[in-house]
């Protein structure tokens, strides 16, 4: 039987994946957007779990409008990268350096 | 029904319409020759708006959308200080932007769509309208960030703050899965009745702290306050502007509203966490910023210190806490409209400088911006009689009453600290080195008014603070009960 720690479990596991992928990855600032959109869509699967096993239907709802915002931070996130690009001819994440943070 | 709780949104809806309707006409017409036109239409708006808001209401507390929306006292004091904020900075902005070509009608019209989702987050009552709110500012703020896209630096400013703002938001979005699993619901005030009858569950517990580092990255409390120095440094200076002041208050009136609507029962619980964020603050912002020889990043490291005070305000847990943050942040919007317009002044040959030895002796340039100056930084610093004193003064003693001795004194360490920096400068500008070339000292028109205005407020204010004291006390009352 497959109860609501498993859904939990894939969760947190997939969150952690992508917090990783974002502080790990020295290559690629693509990489960086698939990583968020792991961690939105962990979100997801944590909200659905729950939203099923309350039976309670906020939670589907919320998940709806992640998905909707997360689509726009994609397109935003792609459309900074291009000025990026056409600015420093690279979208390596070691070339993100011209300020020292 | 619907119309009622229409009726209490309205000041959210007309901007937003006022934005849209912007952009559409902004398109048709004649494009980015209207952009002039439109900031002073943004401008205008908000501030009607602005005293729309604080007329409203009387005191009450409107519930709008079976509890997602709430209009109360704390709302609209944040409300109004958003607004006016927000109007003062596009105000400043304009010479600025059009000298450099940076004046697009897009600009106007995402600060006011920033301003509705800042307006959405300080009346949040559930944490999904506190999500789209946050996320309706954020959106707008990593465009706005990147807006002159022919530089390097700040199309990676636009860049960082977008990969970390995500981060941030992926952080509080875990967080209030969490909650709402354990919880059982979304709404506040379903969350705090859940924490008081069955206590703190693990879970409701995670999703706190989840939701604070979600928090504490989108008012830049250390140690999520990375992205603050690059991206103030490489935005265009009037976003810089912006992004230290209103965005800064809206995140901190959103913080005490989920701290006191959904965990209100569960104070100790989440006073140590913020009371740590306020204290890494405040130490990081005083020593960080020592080594730095841009204004705009010295200034970023300045507003993260200030996060810490205000944060100390919200440790407190109580309503004479709440106050003071409130005050606090009045008092440190202020402070910064200022001293950015100062910074929009400092210019050679037309073009921006940032370094702060180019105010070598700017006193013999121009006495009357370097006195003005001056009194901010002072203020900036915490210096008595200053009004800047009395912010840090009201915090602290929130801090020292709810006892949290240890703070309050660590506080005042930090400010000590802090005070080289901001002295520094007013030791360049008044017995600095003799300089052959120094800045232009052309007429600033609005920019001069703004900094003459902040910096007499912080002299003046001083008699009554001009009210804002009991509105923030009144604005306390009504989310602390």
């Amino acid at each position: 039987m497959i109860g609501l720690e498993h859904y939990l479990t894939v969760a947190a596991t997939l969150f952690v994946i992508g917090i990783f992928g974002l502080f790990l990855n020295r290559k690629n600032v693509i990489i960086l957007l698939m990583s968020i959109e792991l961690m939105l869509l962990a979100v997801n699967i944590n909200l659905v779990a729950f939203s099923s096993f309350l039976g309670d239907l906020t939670g589907q709802v919320f998940t709806l409008f992640v998905l909707t915002v997360a689509a726009a931070e994609a397109a935003i996130g792609l459309a900074i990268l291009v000025c990026f690009f056409r600015n420093r001819g690279s979208i390596a994440v070691e070339d993100v350096n011209v300020m020292k943070g | 029904m619907i119309s009622a709780d229409l009726n209490i949104i309205l000041p959210e809806i007309v901007l937003a319409v006022f934005a849209l309707l912007g952009l559409l006409a902004a398109v048709y017409t004649n494009k980015d020759g209207a952009a002039g036109v439109l900031v002073w239409l943004t401008a205008a708006l908000m501030v009607l708006l602005a005293g729309w808001v604080a007329m409203s209401g009387d005191g009450s507390t409107n519930i709008a959308f079976h509890g997602m929306f709430i209009d109360d006292g704390f709302a609209r004091f944040a409300k109004v200080a958003i607004l006016l904020s927000a109007a003062a900075v596009l105000v400043m902005s304009k010479s600025y932007m059009s000298l450099r070509g940076l004046l697009r009608f897009e600009y106007p019209m995402l600060v006011a769509l920033a301003v509705v989702g800042m307006m959405m987050m300080v009346s949040a009552g559930d944490l999904m309208a506190l999500y789209m709110g946050l996320e309706l500012q954020s959106l707008a703020l990593y465009v706005v960030a990147s807006l002159r896209r022919d530089s390097v630096k700040s199309t990676e400013a636009g860049l960082k703050y977008f990969v970390l703002g995500a981060l941030s938001s992926g952080l509080l979005l875990y967080g209030a899965s969490l909650v709402y699993g354990y919880a059982g619901t979304t709404l506040f005030a379903g969350i705090i009745t859940t924490a008081q009858t069955g206590g703190a569950s693990l879970g409701l517990l995670f999703g706190l702290v989840f939701l604070i580092s979600g928090l504490a990255f989108k008012v830049s409390a250390v140690p999520f306050h990375m992205w603050t120095p690059d991206v103030y440094e490489g935005a265009p200076t009037p976003i810089a502007a912006f992004f230290a002041t209103a965005p800064k208050m809206a995140a901190m009136a959103l913080f005490a509203r989920v701290m006191h609507d959904a965990f209100g029962q569960i104070v100790s619980d989440w006073s140590q966490i913020v009371a740590l964020l306020s204290l890494l603050s405040m130490f990081l912002g005083g020593v960080a910023a020592i080594g730095q020889t841009n204004i705009k990043r010295l200034m970023a490291f300045s507003s993260i210190a200030h996060m810490g005070y205000a944060l100390m305000g919200l440790a407190a847990g109580t309503a004479f806490g709440v106050q003071a943050m409130l005050v606090y942040m009045a008092i440190y919007v202020t402070m910064n409209l200022g001293t950015f317009a100062f910074i929009l002044l400092m210019q050679k040959d037309g073009a921006p400088i940032t370094d702060i030895t180019s105010l070598h002796m700017y006193v013999k340039a121009a006495p009357g911006r370097a006195l003005a100056m001056l009194v901010l930084l002072f203020s900036l610093a915490g210096v008595p009689p200053m009004l800047g004193f009395f912010g840090k003064f009201y915090v602290l003693r929130a801090a020292y009453d709810a006892g949290m001795t240890w703070l309050a004194v660590a506080g005042v360490i930090a400010s000590v600290i802090g005070a080289y920096y901001y002295l520094r400068i007013v030791f360049y500008m008044y017995f600095g080195e003799e300089r052959s070339e120094s800045l232009d000292n052309q007429n600033g028109g609005v920019l001069t008014v703004v900094l003459m205005a902040s910096a007499l407020i912080m002299v003046v204010g001083v008699a009554n603070m001009f009210g804002v004291e009991s509105m923030a006390a009144a604005a306390a009352a009504s989310l602390v009960n």
